[in-house]
């Protein structure tokens, strides 16, 4: 994973709140088999409304989302986050995110910063009169700023480690496999084995 | 446990039983805790990528004995003997098939006697049980805790942690107990309390939390009921929910293909029993509702959280306090194609779909039949039958359920998640309008265009039966068919 310690870019206010990872990335484009080339999957049914913003220069270019709380509720495709970041988006600013979407953004260096409500406000009215308007989201600090407006976000530590460190996670397991298999030595003999495969009569 | 140990809730106890390596730190700073993954189910659509890190790093898959695949997104429920027609879907089966292969993983393939939706085919072999831990590359995993599991969905890069490492690095949930006293009205069942939950909670209140499922409402359903409740937790933001287990749930386990037989049995059990969240056990949130005050409950809007009664009526934008609420209400009116105030009962549907991973096993296919039975469908509705598994299928098929849903003009069809999310041909057209058991109303969920209104089995019935949101109570004056 890429180390990310500050991204600066365009801001993009997207208001509205309950953002679904079914919004993010409709089902059809979840059928394919590779980790990248979901740009155009993207909000694929918004952006069929000429109005949408990432329709409308220069949020077509924007790299910060900043949206209504609840984002990324609902299904557990990762394909939301690479279809955000294939699209070019380093990070979300939320008031609040959907667990496993969270989960799955700090696994691709994908920035989700909560943000006060009332700050995200302040923050669409000046990404509203001053179209393209960068954002900084600066992980060392925790803190958002936009124009004039310094907010500080909250993301846990070891998320914060790991994307200042570019760690990979599974590297990070296997350095206590020993754990593990002495884990798996005392486990109770009743738990089932999928393998060899039994049948009902 | 000791004496001095402090009283614990059904999610600590499994949690804490999983701990391969605990984290060091407190509070925020806190490390998250390795844990020990019991039994990961595979599917075609979110296991692609996550094989493909395993090889690309060259890494094994550690346990293939606890894991297991399915095929059910993609699957078309027609013609399943012939080569699937949309070259997309086939190709990624077919990679299901390839990977399964090379990585020695058990795979249940179309047309197999045991596939079906992954969380349908864990309970019904036997293989989910009470104090493991579930793990699917799907947010509806949390079905599984209905056994007394901890059961959450994992994006595709856990997936490939789990693959290779048989645990996951998390930091603890916090847990809430949802109270549910009482005894539900006939007509009401486990799905109007779950939609009920959300409509209180909201899409977001479980966010961070296992939900546990507690008092004599919950106690009193069946494992199929207790299944659909905890489905739906992710609906309202929690990645779990939880149901204690007791005799109903050993009852369910007991002589499926991978139940513990023998001493293993007896051992079991004790240890389930043991499983539950402890007198004075202290929960961080508990929400509370009265099952007698329940009635059939449906969603008008795009997210499962805005549901109302089916005897309420469409709300107004005005009816919401907060700004986003109101404009998310607004624009969910828009999307529906609905005026605020419209009775719910008035509002006429084109399709009916029973079936996905919240409502498609057994009592949900006896639940809709008996409605049927002997009814006329309204001739302008479609209803399809998707069963939950190819055995539900089988099993229904023995019981002639499926002629009962034949005669009555519905389609019933072969097993997978279908018309749930539209990954296969069953979709809504721009506009269609569809009463559905399945668990996600968000805009385009069913097919672009298309609008979902969230209902349980019996609703979606007397529905097709009404043309309109109806619960078999409408039913009174329905002339019946000769």
């Amino acid at each position: 994973m890429e180390k990310i310690v500050s991204h600066t870019g365009i801001g993009v206010p997207l208001r509205q709140s309950n953002v679904d990872t079914d919004q993010i990335i409709p089902a059809v484009y979840l059928k394919r088999i590779t980790r990248t080339g979901f740009e155009d999957a993207l909000f694929a049914g918004w952006r069929r409304d000429e109005n949408f913003i990432l329709n409308q220069e220069p949020f077509n270019e924007g790299s910060v989302l900043v949206a209504g709380p609840d984002f990324g509720t609902g299904s557990s495709r990762e394909h939301a986050v690479w279809a955000l970041k294939d699209y070019g988006f380093k990070a979300v600013i939320s008031a609040r995110f959907a667990d496993i979407f969270r989960g799955n953004s700090g696994k691709q260096g994908l920035v989700a910063a909560e943000v006060a409500q009332s700050d995200i406000e302040l923050i669409w009215k000046e990404l509203e009169n001053n179209p393209g308007t960068q954002v900084t989201v600066d992980l060392e600090s925790r803190t958002v700023q936009c124009g004039s407006i310094s907010a500080p976000f909250q993301i846990d530590d070891y998320t914060r480690w790991r994307l200042m460190e570019g760690l990979d996670d599974i590297g990070l397991t296997l350095q206590h496999e020993e754990d593990i298999t002495e884990f798996e030595a005392a486990r109770p003999s009743h738990k089932p084995k999928t393998l060899p495969a039994r049948f009902a009569d | 446990m000791s004496a001095t140990q402090s009283p614990q809730t059904l999610a600590e106890k499994v949690w804490n039983a999983h701990v391969v390596r605990r984290g060091t730190g407190e509070g925020e700073a806190r490390q998250p805790d390795l844990i020990y993954i019991d039994l990961h189910l595979l599917h075609e659509v979110t296991s692609p990528q996550a094989f493909e890190g395993l090889r690309l790093a060259g890494r094994q898959l550690r346990r293939p004995d606890q894991t297991i695949a399915t095929e059910d997104h993609n699957t078309p429920t027609l013609d399943i003997d012939k080569p699937i027609a949309d070259l997309t879907s086939r190709t990624q089966i077919n990679t299901l098939r390839e990977n399964c292969k090379e990585f020695g993983v058990r795979l249940h393939s179309l047309g197999d006697k045991e596939q079906g939706i992954v969380h349908v085919v864990g309970p019904q072999l036997g293989l989910t049980q009470p104090g493991m831990t579930v793990v699917c590359g799907d947010s509806h995993t949390s079905t599984h805790g209905a056994f007394g599991a901890l059961a959450f969905g994992i994006g595709t890069s856990e997936v490939e942690h789990v693959m290779a490492t048989q645990s996951l690095s998390l930091k603890p949930f916090k847990t809430m107990a949802i109270n549910v006293e009482g005894t539900l009205k006939p007509g009401v069942t486990a799905k109007d309390i779950i939609l009920a939950v959300i409509a209180k909670i909201g899409t977001g209140g479980g966010q961070g939390y296992v939900l546990e499922y507690r008092g004599s409402a919950i106690r009193a359903l069946s494992m199929d009921a207790r299944m659909t409740i905890c489905n739906m937790s992710i609906e309202a933001g929690a990645r779990a929910g939880m149901i204690a287990p007791d005799q109903t749930t050993f009852d369910y386990v007991n002589g499926r293909p991978h139940a513990p037989r023998g001493e293993d049995w007896d051992a079991a059990v004790a240890e389930w029993k043991q499983l539950h969240s402890d007198e004075g056990a202290q929960f961080d949130a508990e929400v509370f509702l009265d099952a007698d005050e329940l009635e059939p409950f449906v969603t008008w809007g795009t997210n499962p959280g805005q549901g109302v009664s089916l005897s309420a009526s469409v709300p107004t934008p005005e009816d919401f306090e907060d700004e986003n609420d109101r404009k998310a209400c607004e624009r969910a009116l828009e999307y529906m194609g609905l005026t605020g105030g419209t009775p719910m009962k008035e509002i006429r549907v084109d399709t009916v779909f029973l079936g996905s991973c919240t409502n498609s096993r057994m009592e949900d296919l006896r639940a809709a039949a008996a409605v049927i039975k002997g009814k006329e469908k309204d001739p302008n509705v479609r209803m399809i039958v998707v069963p939950g598994s190819a055995r539900v299928r089988l099993e229904a098929e023995a019981e002639g359920l499926d002629q009962i849903f034949k005669d009555f003009g519905a389609e019933w069809r072969f097993a997978g998640c279908s018309m749930c999310l539209g990954m296969n041909p069953d979709q809504l057209t721009e506009g269609e309008r569809c009463a559905s058991t399945s668990n996600r109303n968000f805009e385009g969920r069913q097919g672009k265009g298309g609008r979902t209104h969230l209902v349980s089995p019996l609703v979606a019935a007397a529905t097709a039966i009404r043309g309109t949101l109806s619960s078999p109570s409408d039913l009174v004056n329905t002339p019946v068919a000769v």
